[in-house]
């Protein structure tokens, strides 16, 4: 019987072939933390009395939560990563540089890797062509500490894909369809591995997307083949050489086999407070909906491409005056493409506040916290009760262009009608 | 042995609920964090609930960020064991690796401020208000002893390895 992606990049870490049920020992090539989780990664690994870790260019911490720190106790916990990684040699990645999920795929993650992460949306680096996964403070040091952890090798759902994303449907809306779909528990413990004919209609900004957001399925893993487009993106940051072709065998044994045809997609919303409350955009409970603040950015949807079609959208106009727009660019990079593009300069006239590369408002700590009742409309990965600082308020996801389109009429807004 | 009342909760308890993102800055203070525990969810808990009371949840519990804060508060609020439909991937683990009892079962079975026996090692709960007795099916074998051990860190000071 032939391997799924999973199970042949699990077998190249394990020194022998495995299949989905085992349990096995694996080597780690690249760990990830961030500063919600990595002062802890630090303490284990300090208790685990380990001072050099297995592969300190291997290690990378971020500071892209609270980034820059809005606090004194946040500032002492960024103190604390930058002393260990000036100690031990791993990699920092400090304010302004980006979300962690999306400078480690421009800059780190190779096809064929396994990473780990204290940080659920690890996942999005499965749009390479890694095996890439989200796990507690704990197991991260130990990967880091070690170069190797524990793992079950998990079962598939494969996802055949055909046909082209029709106007103004994008990555985001097949993965909240999938979601709305499966559940939010729907793949539990399982690997979601993406394929079909569509592959080549599905550039490498939407499979980062769709990989992200695997997790609000429960997946432990979201996962591309590898073709042209990887080696094109792998290009665009100077690491072509890092590109190899990974792909499932064409007898692989899947536990479910799902069909979706991207042409009858339409602009998908989750409404709060779960990812799988999902509405097609034309749905009644989503008539009339009052925004009042549009948050575009996050590892799900904060790259250059989702840049250029919000600023399509909005190119000319001015926000609803109900309407507050936060822009965060996901990363430097992102954020100098925009700025010599001239989006920069188009969503400041539309009235947007641009800040600084990092996970913004996403997560509920600083940059645009909720008031009570209030509703937004964000681009990121989860509309948990709280998620974005008030549990009072109410939290809206959905595509860039529906959210460009929902800051010019100040309502949840189909961007069909835009583009 | 495990000795306390049940504390229900509903489907799809997420790690935002449990660990809310507004006291981020608590998390390297983790005690003061332990006080908030679960506040989004039920604001009363953490104030009201003794020493070994059980979480009794419904499916997919722990699900979202990877926070391991989230089980550390909950192990560290004095709660004993937490029993759900089903779990989250990441919590799970999380919880293990804390040392904190994750148990999978009917919740249906059991109401609010039901006194609950749980024998772990031999996968009994006995809900000693309505005398039913539920069993749960074993953890995989890495992570019976890991939990014995109290948490993967000192299972790795133990053992100095993983034994597979």
């Amino acid at each position: 019987m032939g391997q799924t992606i999973v199970e042949k990049i699990f077998s190249e870490h394990c020194g022998k072939k495995v299949k989905a049920g085992e349990i096995v020992i694996a080597k780690i090539d690249l760990a990830l933390a961030q500063d919600g989780t990595g002062p802890l990664t630090i303490k284990q690994i300090e208790k685990l009395g380990v001072e050099r870790l297995a592969n300190p260019r291997g290690a990378v911490f971020f500071i892209d939560h609270a980034s820059p720190s809005p606090r004194k106790e946040l500032s002492n916990d960024h103190m604390l990563i930058r002393e260990f990684t000036r100690k031990t040699g791993a990699i920092l990645s400090d304010i302004g540089d980006g979300v962690c999920h999306q400078v480690i795929n421009e800059r780190f993650n190779c096809p064929g890797y396994i990473l780990i992460g204290a940080d659920s949306h690890t996942v999005t680096g499965g749009a390479l062509g890694a095996f890439a996964t989200g796990m507690g403070s704990t197991d991260v040091a130990i990967g880091m500490a070690y170069g190797k952890n524990w793992f079950r090798v998990p079962e598939t759902f494969y996802f055949n894909l055909k046909g082209g994303f029709p106007r103004g449907v994008y990555g985001k809306d097949l993965i909240l369809y999938i979601i709305g779909m499966i559940g939010a528990d729907g793949a539990t413990y399982k690997a979601m591995e993406f394929g079909g004919e569509a592959l080549p209609n599905i550039i490498m900004s939407e499979r980062l997307t769709i990989a992200n957001m695997s997790v609000e399925a429960g997946a432990k893993c979201g996962i591309f083949p590898t073709d042209e487009i990887t080696r094109g993106f792998l290009k665009e940051y100077g690491r072509e050489d890092k590109f190899r072709e990974i792909k499932p065998d064409p007898d692989a044994e899947y536990e479910k086999i799902f069909e979706i045809n991207l042409s009858d997609l339409k602009p998908m919303v989750a409404m709060p407070h779960t990812v799988d409350n999902v509405r097609p955009i034309d749905h009644p409970d989503l008539k009339n909906v009052e925004v009042h603040q549009i948050f575009l950015g996050s590892c799900t949807n904060g790259r250059i491409e989702d840049l250029r079609v919000a600023a399509s959208i909005i190119k000319g106009k001015k926000k609803h005056p109900r309407v507050r727009m936060i822009v965060v660019p996901a990363s430097r990079d992102v954020y100098r493409r925009a700025l010599k593009e001239g989006l920069l300069e188009i969503f400041n006239d539309f009235g947007a506040s641009i800040n600084n590369p990092g996970c913004g408002p996403c997560c509920g700590v600083h940059q645009g916290i909720l008031g009570d009742g209030e509703v937004a409309l964000a681009t990121s990965n989860r509309n948990f009760k709280g998620r974005m600082g008030n549990p009072e308020a109410l939290v809206y996801l959905a595509s860039p262009a529906t959210a460009a389109a929902s800051a010019v009429t100040g309502m949840i807004t189909d961007p069909r009608e835009f583009i | 042995m495990l000795k306390g009342k049940a504390w229900k909760f509903g489907d799809d308890i997420s790690t935002d609920l449990i660990a809310p993102g507004r006291y981020y800055h608590l998390r390297s203070n983790l005690p003061e964090l332990a006080k908030h525990v679960l506040e989004d969810a039920r604001k009363e808990f953490a104030g009201s609930m003794n020493k070994g009371d059980f979480i009794v949840a419904g499916k997919n519990f722990g699900l979202g960020s990877s926070r391991e804060h989230a089980a550390i508060i909950i192990k560290l609020a004095g709660v004993s064991a937490v029993l759900a439909k089903s779990f989250a991937r990441i919590f799970y683990r999380n919880a293990i690796n804390v040392g904190l009892p994750v148990i999978i079962c009917d919740t249906d079975k059991i109401n609010e401020r039901d006194e609950l026996e749980v024998d772990l090692s031999k996968g009994i709960i006995k809900n000693l208000t309505s005398g039913e007795t539920l069993t749960f099916p074993p953890l995989p074998d890495i992570m019976t002893e890991i939990l014995k051990e109290g948490g993967v860190v000192s299972y790795l000071q133990k053992y100095g390895d993983f034994k597979i």
